[in-house]
């Protein structure tokens, strides 16, 4: 019965709220008509003697105005019980006809915590003010007419709070054009939101009106931080409503932490705007099935370019965004048209749920390509697929991280797209990464936890090394691939290659410069152990080179590892001067360095010059005075026995002659000469001569 | 050459301990030179592929300290053989030492070198040289110099825990350049002049084999040592000397290794020539 009632006041509420909208003049006509319906009273019939008659009126600021009171409606109020005097209390006791004017009736004798509200609001601070157009208690709530809340032919029930708060706020309106109000169209968004639907369309008591967010008596602006509306609050008063919301969000944004860091996640009305609620955002009652009447087609193709429009719904199912409806990613769609995806123009954006991914990718190489509208440019679901799109947990994702090397090499394989624009170093990037100690332990060992492409240059932030912010920058590198390798990185960070401690300006080396990019390799391979010297030496130049004068180096040389290479000596992450105490190198240390491999060593035995070069007189004198007494000795012993040996050589070859003579005159005459030699003869008379 | 095997007998110059020795010399110098400049020219690619070729380094390093130990047994067994020679022949060091065979240096080696030096610029007959030439002696005392410097420095540093605990450490370092350039001259010696006195001289070339077969044909002796052959003929010595030359395909086989040994020598120069000249750094 009630609620007949009620749904009957409702549509008259309704037919009002049209009358107002339609027609300006009737807003006054409205006026007029309160006004005069505040003309009649009971209780007091001394009152109403002269009250009571329609045409009493008065001139106030140069206007007429009505004084009359309407009896029975008075005593129908809230208020009938008390009289007249109850509220004009300066006419108690007082002989009529009275004086006019009368003293303001002040509603907080009664009702003090609501006036106090009032004071406070935004309305209460125009009427201190004396701002002409700030709305007064009767303004809202009548004067000798005024019915419960609960009443629905209160001006104040659910249903009529739009009118009356329209009366202010509603374009074309003296507070509108005049007042600081940020809202254009209030009353009339309101009305097509689905709270203003669910109110004037549906007569639905409990949905939302004015006051339901606004409060009654304390209205405060939203920069005020008392307000219900503060960005800090509106979460709270939506929330007393939708009560669950959080959870339902909790995908797009941590609803915990709404209320917490205001100022970071958005706030309700950041997605669903104030008085437009639900119209702008997402659709209502588009359902997946919707869609998939046409989309299931295999041949539907876009007429604009051929590009097919299939989708196929069992991938959906399984993919990750199963639960999410088309409507959630195709936001643009309207469900009010018969076809409710002609008014898509933009392609999906995944950064409205996706956020901070979005706004990652946006700031990297990939996604300011994609500004520019770089037909080069990977969007998200170059990566990650669109409807089928699945979590980088599951085997079949490209973003699978044992599928990451092989989705990068898409365009960043020699040749590829990404490859040719490339300017840099380094090449066979795909290649030289399968043949690292990474890409062995991810491709053929398949350990899903070692570093692939994205370890290193991100998901999402992938930039050059040149830019500063890049993750593969030398000043990021450490940090970069300390996040795997954490013990290394805290060495290193101890070291004098760390750019916390080294006070050189010089360049330092990182990572990378001695471990390579992509090529990384097993530390315990040869060829490495090898190639480390040189990586030393282009900084350290001199220091290398006398390396190579010792014995070790000399060995190292040859190709062999098993002998002291910069870091069996120096450390290879916590290189520090020899100076300091903590070095391996330190006299506290060098012994027990030089028994890693000379058992027995002691710190006479560390004497030994590990990069001493005889070409130093002044730091080496030693070894300079020595080699080159070595060398005056060998110079000596082949200058002297050269002389003798070039000397000797027209004697031997003249001697030679004469034995090839003798040997001749020998074979012509063979019994003759065997007995006494003839070669000899004469030597022996040279020799006795 | 000339006077082969044909010959019926030859004088006896090397006995057979001598010859062995001498072949182990030179097995031994030879695997020591080329292991120990694998090392010491290791910045040239030769010395890599080599190093490959002697098995590594660490193969080329226990070859070089075998083949230092095989040096030093036959320094050894040097000084031994002189004490039973001494023992045998001499009675006293004082008549070995000091007598016409002696090794040791002497006035008439000084004359006969002003001698010799005067035959090459051709202002005298070429000298009557005995036993022992002085560049004979010279090339026997530098095995004795080459044992004593390369065989110290080469103990220090194959033990340079132990002698550091008597040295310092830099002492490492000098011992490296010593025993370095000191092999160097060893070994740029031997392969040059050492190799031209015995097998380039023109009228020995293309090689004096005397010292594989411990024989040379009389002839030879008397052309070239007349002094030790009239000695041996005024002692009536001379015939207990002589024996049969050996069968020609031992002189083959001799003369396969000894070619063997002069390839790797020259080798060997054309290296040493090439990293100082043309790679030194």
């Amino acid at each position: 019965m009630r609620a007949g009632q009620s749904s009957k006041c409702a549509s008259e509420a309704f037919f009002a709220a049209l009358l107002l909208f339609l027609a300006s003049p009737c807003l006054s006509a409205g006026k007029t008509a309160r006004g005069s319906a505040a003309q009649t009273s009971q209780p007091g019939e001394e009152c109403l003697a002269c009250h009571g008659e329609k045409s009493l009126t008065t001139a106030r600021a140069g206007k007429t105005v009505s004084l009359f009171v309407d009896a029975k409606k008075f005593s129908a109020s809230i208020h009938g019980s008390l009289g007249c005097t109850g509220c004009h209390a300066d006419l108690a006791g007082k002989d009529l006809p009275h004086e006019t004017p009368l003293a303001k009736v002040n509603c907080g004798t009664c009702h003090p915590s609501e006036m106090e509200q009032h004071a406070r609001s935004l309305h209460g601070k125009a009427i201190a003010r004396g701002d002409p157009l700030a709305p007064h208690c009767v303004d809202c709530h009548g004067n000798h007419d005024i019915l419960p809340v609960k009443d629905s032919r209160s001006s104040v029930a659910p249903l009529k709070i739009p009118f009356v708060c329209g009366r202010c706020h509603q374009e074309g309106t003296p507070v509108q054009r005049n007042r600081p109000i940020h809202q254009d169209n209030i009353l009339e968004n309101f009305s097509e939101s689905i709270h203003g639907q669910g109110l004037l369309k549906k007569g639905l008591v409990v949905a939302p009106s004015c006051a339901s967010c606004h409060t009654a008596h304390l209205i405060l602006p939203h920069t005020d931080p008392a307000s219900s509306i503060a960005r800090r609050n509106i979460a709270a008063t939506c929330t007393k409503c939708h009560a669950e919301i959080e959870a339902v969000h909790r995908k797009i944004i941590k609803g915990a932490l709404w209320e917490k860091e205001v100022n970071v996640l958005p706030a309700c009305v950041d997605c669903h705007q104030p008085h437009k609620i639900r119209k702008v955002f997402y659709t209502q009652g588009m359902a997946d099935a919707d869609c998939l009447r046409c989309h299931e087609n295999e041949r539907l193709k876009r007429t604009r370019d051929g590009v097919s429009l299939y989708v196929r719904a069992a991938e959906l199912e399984k993919s990750r965004h199963a639960k999410i409806a088309c409507s959630q990613c195709h936001s643009e769609v309207n469900a009010s048209h018969v076809r409710p995806c002609e008014t898509i123009t933009h392609e999906v954006d995944c950064s409205s749920c996706h956020d901070e991914i979005g706004r990652q990718y946006l700031s990297s190489t990939h996604g300011q390509l994609l500004s520019k509208k770089d037909p080069n440019a990977p969007s998200c679901k170059e990566c990650h697929g669109n409807h089928a799109v699945l979590g980088r947990q599951d085997p079949q994702s490209p973003t699978f991280s044992i599928n990451i090397p092989k989705l990068c090499a898409r365009c960043h394989r020699e040749g590829q797209k990404a490859a040719v624009r490339y300017t840099g170093r380094q090449h066979e990037i795909i290649e030289h990464y399968t043949e690292s100690i990474h890409g062995k332990g991810l491709l053929k060992s398949g350990l899903t936890v070692t570093a692939t492409c994205t370890s290193c240059h991100t998901a999402h932030r992938v930039l050059p090394r040149s830019d500063p912010e890049s993750s593969v920058n030398s000043n990021k590198v450490p940090a970069t691939c300390g996040q795997c390798h954490h013990g290394i990185q805290e060495q290193f960070d101890n070291s004098i290659h760390a750019k916390r401690l080294a006070k050189s300006g010089k360049e330092l080396p990182v990572c990378s410069d001695c471990h390579t990019a992509h090529s990384i390799r097993r530390t315990d391979e040869n060829s490495f152990r090898l190639d480390i010297m040189d990586k030393c030496g282009r900084c350290h130049e001199e220091i290398a080179k006398t390396y190579f004068d010792t014995y070790h180096g000399k060995v190292s040389r040859l190709g062999y590892t098993k002998t002291a290479k910069c870091y069996d000596c120096h450390g290879s992450h916590d290189v520090l001067p020899v100076a300091d105490p903590r070095s391996h190198l330190s006299r506290a240390n060098v012994a027990a360095t030089c028994q890693k491999c000379h058992a027995g060593a002691t710190r006479r035995f560390a004497g030994y010059l590990t990069h001493a070069t005889h070409h130093d007189p002044r730091k080496y004198p030693l070894l300079f005075y020595t080699f080159w007494g070595m060398t005056a000795l060998l110079v000596g012993t082949f200058v002297l026995s050269g002389i003798h040996t070039l000397l000797w050589l027209p004697r031997a070859f003249q001697m030679r002659r004469e034995l090839r003579a003798a040997e001749a005159e020998k074979t012509d005459q063979p019994p003759a000469a065997s007995p006494e030699t003839p070669e000899s003869a004469p030597e022996k008379e040279n020799s006795d001569a | 050459m000339p006077e082969g095997g044909s010959e019926k007998k030859q004088f006896v110059r090397f006995t057979r301990l001598h010859r062995v020795m001498h072949a182990g010399m030179i097995v031994s110098f030879m695997s020591l030179a080329l292991t120990g400049l694998t090392l010491k020219f290791s910045y040239t690619g030769w010395a890599a592929v080599l190093s490959r070729l002697l098995g590594g380094f660490e193969t080329a390093g226990y070859i070089h300290r075998s083949a230092a130990v095989v040096m030093f047994g036959i320094f050894i067994a040097h000084l031994v053989d002189l004490y039973r020679l001494k023992s045998r022949e001499y009675g006293s060091w004082r008549a070995l030492l000091l007598g016409p065979s002696t090794m040791l240096p002497t006035r008439k080696d000084l004359a006969e070198l002003t001698a010799t030096l005067k035959w090459f610029v051709g202002r005298g007959p070429r000298p009557a040289y005995g036993r022992w030439t002085y560049w004979e002696k010279f090339d026997y005392f530098a095995v004795f110099w080459g044992i004593a410097i390369i065989g110290s420095t080469g103990l220090t540093l194959w033990f340079p825990v132990f002698f550091t605990r008597l040295l310092p450490g830099s002492f490492i370092n000098v011992a490296t350049i010593i025993h370095s350039d000191e092999a160097l001259l060893a070994t740029g010696f031997i392969f040059t002049v050492h190799f031209f006195n015995t097998h380039l001289r023109p009228e020995k070339f293309p090689m004096d084999i005397s010292i594989f077969t411990g024989r040379v044909p009389l002839a030879e002796l008397k052309r070239d040592k007349p002094r030790e052959y009239e000695a041996l003929v005024a002692s009536g010595k001379l015939e207990e000397k002589m024996e049969e030359a050996y069968p020609p395909i031992v002189i083959r086989a001799i003369r396969v290794f000894a070619w063997m040994a002069l390839a790797v020598g020259f080798s060997i120069v054309l290296w040493i020539l090439y990293a100082m000249l043309f790679a030194y750094r």
